[in-house]
């Protein structure tokens, strides 16, 4: 592996030490498990914004506060907190995103004791003017919730910075993201996974490093020339690294995804020509929706059916959840945007502890090899 | 036999003609120049009263389904287009019901417009995008957020603006503009009948009681439907009327009345028949439920000279759109003013917002109330995820505890 790879790896393999590095900083660890947490707030406010994932143990703990049909990211995390793997966080914020996310807030308010907790309610329909003008006090109040916490404002200038910190990271993954697209043999799935999480856990500063040396190392390299079939990922969160390498096994290669631990999160960039505010409301509006918010009935059918053909796909990957449901109601008619435009699709049903990964792989090899 | 020795509640033979009335009109709608609008249970259904606009409900709807015991067949037929056998029974018996027009009617009509507000969940809000889909009709949702901790400043000018735009998208889609003056009428008979319908949920704080949640649940069909009509008001009257005189005779809908039960989450609307009488052969009766109880929950938020104003508060602090905590102490609230023995609840696979959060709900009341709780897990109109012998051995095993 080349070596500007190896930050992400040490981050995604061991979370927790990220996070005492951070603390060794003395800036406090915030948690969250949705893309529309405000990281930028969080960082302006001299925090650390770090996404949770299940660390896949047994559930035991959880079983007393979530019933099994829960989907297992959200217990394995709930787990995670109760068992005590999580204590590194100095608090946790929710914004609104799923049923099952807006009630494990109040569970984990209830039985978490963390000095810092913020629920941050945004819009579920983001198509009028007063969804945006409520978009806009949310924030406000998260970024009072922060102040009150850190003991410092958040400066006008605090803002632009981490506005500016994040849209270069955005610009960065996405330039990744298109090299690999170009030339899908210039980075296995398995890094490009690593890259992506990573940049969900590491520091921010180091990561904003991180990526512009690996983006050098990238755009100098000299990839041997692969056809894979070309295939773009949707769904919620994917935190399994050997489906992508399944996928590479089977002849094919990720050049593309809707996730909402992927491209979805990090697609576009925060207008930096108007007020810090109004640039992050613009941002958590207008950005490409998740199912559990509603920005027009087909807009996720249109988007999921550009992006494959922006990105030449030869089918689309489902990777479902199980138990996921605003994902689950979208899927046959996004099912049904990919066959009017004849591009094959896959729907796998996933669990956080995939255990079925013999399966997987067949019907992978199956499918992408009729491609 | 528990059933014979039981006084038949004579209001219900009204409540089912008023009911059958009620979805022949809906049904008929198209040949009488009237428009429909679907709505989701806990949708703002004064204004479309007020414009004349017969509201259909899925959800109530589904319950038929259910109790008609075509659940498994519908939702099956949902899963064969596509949809996940874990999603809600009621989005998936009603999405694959409006294309093969099944269920106890037929299918229900055709909506103009479909009225959703997310105040219960967001699965509504993906049902009736789909629906908004398949019927190509035009979709207003009042996203009322969540009040984790209390009903903010920000919440409620959020939704305060959209009661606006409701109105505004009635007048656009009916080509009318709308009557403030019949909505202010609409509104103080919307407030009469929640009134009534808590007054028909007190009695059964009598000893013994007079009807059980079973009965509520049939009953709850008219403030759901026709909240703000006269209908709905003259019904409620009568309802309250029977009940008082059924106390005043003490008449009790478990014969031998001797264990008091409060029930949490929906029914399990394909199974009230055993479940009551499986509780009333264990002489304990189920004298309230929090779900019935919802639809007067928001009576102190309305504003009677303001209503349309008011709904905004209305409609967002209702028992599912409170934190869990919240939802506790309203529980714990309960217990004592009914007086109850044990607490069942029904882990409703369907609901989500409703049954995650009920294992902290059973360790609060366990702690703060000490009364026995039992969890049964079940689903609101899918069979498939009920147990009818696993339920049996565990009310038995919870009614000896109660008993000891």
């Amino acid at each position: 592996m080349i070596k500007e790879l190896k930050p992400f790896y040490t981050a995604v393999d061991d979370p927790a030490a990220s996070a005492a590095a951070v603390k060794a900083d003395n800036r406090p660890v915030i948690g969250y498990l949705c893309s529309y947490a405000p990281e930028e707030l969080i960082s302006a406010a001299g925090c650390h914004p770090m996404r949770l994932f299940s660390s896949k143990s047994d559930i035991s703990l959880a079983e007393n506060h979530l019933q099994a049909y829960c989907c297992s990211l959200i217990r394995g995390i709930l787990e995670d907190g109760l068992a005590g793997r999580l204590d590194y966080l100095d608090g946790t914020v929710f914004p609104h995103t799923c049923d099952s996310i807006q009630r494990l807030s109040d569970i984990w308010r209830m039985n978490m004791d963390q000095a810092f907790f913020a629920d941050v309610v945004m819009p579920a329909k983001l198509t009028t003017d007063s969804a945006r003008d409520y978009m806009k006090t949310v924030l406000a109040k998260f970024k009072a919730d922060l102040e009150a916490y850190s003991g410092n404002p958040i400066t006008e200038d605090n803002l632009k910075a981490a506005i500016a910190l994040f849209n270069r990271i955005r610009s960065n993954l996405n330039c990744i993201y298109t090299m690999k697209a170009q030339t899908p043999g210039i980075l296995s799935g398995k890094d490009l996974f690593a890259v992506i999480k990573a940049a969900m856990i590491m520091d921010r500063k180091a990561l904003d490093i991180c990526l512009e040396n690996l983006v050098l190392a990238l755009k100098t390299a000299k990839p041997p020339k692969t056809t894979p079939k070309r295939i773009i990922l949707s769904g919620s969160i994917c935190d399994m690294p050997d489906l992508y390498t399944l996928i590479e096994a089977a002849g094919g290669a990720v050049v593309g995804d809707d996730l909402c631990s992927g491209q979805r999160w990090f697609e576009g960039q925060i207008p930096e020509d108007i007020s810090p505010m109004d640039g992050l409301t613009a941002r958590y509006t207008d950005r490409v929706v998740c199912p559990a918010k509603h920005s027009g009935n087909t807009v996720r059918g249109e988007a999921l059916v550009s992006l494959a053909r922006e990105r030449q796909a030869d089918g689309v990957v489902f990777t479902l959840l199980k138990f996921c449901d605003p994902h689950a109601f979208d899927y046959p008619y996004l099912k049904e945007f990919l066959d009017q435009e004849t591009i094959p699709a896959l729907h796998l049903e996933m669990d956080d502890q995939q255990i079925n990964s013999g399966q997987m792989a067949t019907r992978l090899e199956t499918f992408i090899q009729m491609l | 036999m528990s059933e014979k020795e039981k006084v038949k509640i004579a209001s219900a033979k009204k409540m089912r003609d008023i009911m059958t009335t009620y979805y022949m009109d809906a049904l008929t709608a198209k040949e009488n120049n009237k428009t429909v609008a679907w709505i989701t249970s806990g949708g703002p259904v004064e204004p479309l009263i007020a414009m004349d606009i017969i509201p259909v409900y899925p959800e109530n709807h589904g319950a038929m389904i259910g109790a008609s015991k075509m659940g498994e067949d519908l939702c099956t037929k949902a899963e064969d287009m596509g949809y996940s056998t874990d999603l809600c029974s009621y989005a998936r018996a009603d999405i694959s019901c409006a294309v093969v027009k099944g269920g106890p009617l037929g299918g229900l009509p055709k909506p103009d417009m479909l009225i959703c507000c997310n105040n219960i969940c967001g699965t509504v809000l993906k049902w009736y995008e789909i629906q908004a889909r398949y019927f190509k009709v035009p979709l207003f949702i009042l996203d009322t957020p969540i009040c984790h901790t209390g009903y903010t400043p920000e919440i409620a000018a959020y939704v305060r603006r959209q009661i606006k735009e409701y109105i505004r998208f009635l007048e656009q889609v009916t080509g009318r503009s709308f009557d403030h003056d019949k909505m202010k009428k609409v509104g103080q008979l919307a407030l009469e009948g929640q009134k009534l319908w808590q007054k028909v949920l007190n009695t059964t704080a009598s000893k013994p009681s007079p009807m059980s949640a079973f009965d509520a649940f049939f009953f709850l069909a008219l403030i759901v439907t026709l909240r703000g009509t006269q209908t709905a008001v003259d019904f409620y009257k009568e309802l309250v009327s029977e009940m008082e005189g059924r106390v005043a005779k003490g008449i009790s809908s478990v014969p031998h009345e001797k264990y008091r039960l409060l029930w949490d989450n929906l029914p399990v609307w394909y199974s009230l028949k055993w479940l009551s009488n499986k509780f009333s052969d264990h002489n304990a009766c189920l004298v309230a439920d929090t779900y019935t109880s919802a639809w007067c929950s928001a009576i102190d938020y309305i504003d009677p000279d303001n209503f349309l104003d008011s709904m905004a508060e209305a409609y967002t602090r209702i028992y599912l759109n409170i934190g869990v905590d919240q939802m506790a102490d309203q529980v714990l609230n309960m217990i004592k003013f009914y007086d109850v023995d044990g607490f069942v609840m029904h882990s409703n696979r369907s609901c989500k917002p409703y049954s995650f959060g009920q294992l902290d709900i059973m360790n609060i009341v366990r702690k703060k109330a000490g009364i026995p709780v039992l969890l049964l897990e079940a689903d609101m109109v899918d069979p498939r995820n009920f147990s009818l012998s696993q339920a049996e051995t565990r009310i038995d095993a919870f009614m000896e505890i109660i008993k000891q």
